[in-house]
């Protein structure tokens, strides 16, 4: 049997890799990956709560996640393609236009 | 060792180095390509917890969907010149992976160290929970209402996306 740590440990693990890429790539899409990866490490803490409580109310919080998610990448890849037409770039660094 | 933690670590290992694949590959696609292997391993995850209709849903959802959506936009914008995204390694780069494995060595403290969790297997039920039955009676009783506002979430989200993509906005 495998402790409900292991399963906890290794959703932070994903999100501290998440948080990393984040942080420090400069590709928009690939940000946009990264914080997948990190909704998704959040999906299993909360899958692993739901199976070792057997209690469903995890495993609704999931779906409800999993729809943000949705319309999350929906939305953001549009703005992404309206910004590459606009500046011909995908820098994060290079797309300022709202800081003062 | 049982089948289970064998499938466990192997799971651990594969999920493990293709997330850090995604952040480390130099172009989007390949990280697209891993996140999806990424997702696959969290879909096994899910099927090892007895959580059988997420673990559907999420390979349906991730890689069906949003994954699909990804490879499309980085087949749109046809990214030729990797050179005007080339990454530097900076100080700022120290500092974000500091903070992170900071973020995991507390983790670590809190859940091994620190409290032990009382719970230390599957609850009996849980077989029985991750069914469609048992989630759809909980769903469209207990949850009715943000079931309902959830589809407002998607039609905004489609509205909002068609009007984005379709508007040229001049800056």
């Amino acid at each position: 049997m495998i402790p409900i740590q292991y399963y906890l440990l290794f959703a932070g693990f994903l999100f501290s890799v998440g948080l990393v890429g984040v942080l420090i790539r400069r590709n928009a899409i690939v940000v946009f990956m990264c914080i997948e990866i990190m909704l998704n490490s959040v999906n299993l803490t909360f899958v692993t709560f739901s199976a070792y409580l057997g209690d469903a109310t995890g495993q609704i919080v999931v779906f409800f996640v999993m729809t943000v998610a949705a319309a999350e990448a929906a939305v953001g890849l549009a703005i992404i393609i309206s910004l590459f037409r606009n500046k011909q770039t995908l820098n994060i660094n290079e797309i300022n236009l709202l800081k003062w | 060792m049982a089948l289970e933690q064998i499938i466990f670590w192997s799971l651990i290992l594969v999920a493990g180095f293709s997330a850090i694949m995604v952040v480390v590959s130099r172009s989007p696609i390949t990280s697209a390509l891993y996140l999806i292997l990424n997702l696959f391993c969290l879909g096994g995850f899910y099927l090892t917890l007895n959580a059988q209709f997420i673990a559907i849903v999420h390979i349906i959802v991730y890689a069906g969907a949003i994954m699909v959506l990804f490879l499309f936009v980085i087949m749109l914008l046809n990214l030729g010149d990797e050179s005007k995204l080339r990454e530097r390694i900076d100080w700022k780069t120290y500092i974000s992976i500091s903070i992170s494995v900071a973020f995991f060595v507390e983790l670590y403290y809190i859940l091994m160290i620190q409290t032990p969790i009382p719970v230390t297997k599957l609850h009996v039920n849980s077989a029985e929970v991750g069914t469609v039955e048992y989630l759809g009676k909980v769903l469209y009783t207990q949850f009715i209402f943000p079931f309902e506002l959830t589809s407002i979430l998607l039609i905004a989200a489609i509205i909002g996306a068609i009007i984005l993509a379709k508007k040229k906005f001049t800056i």
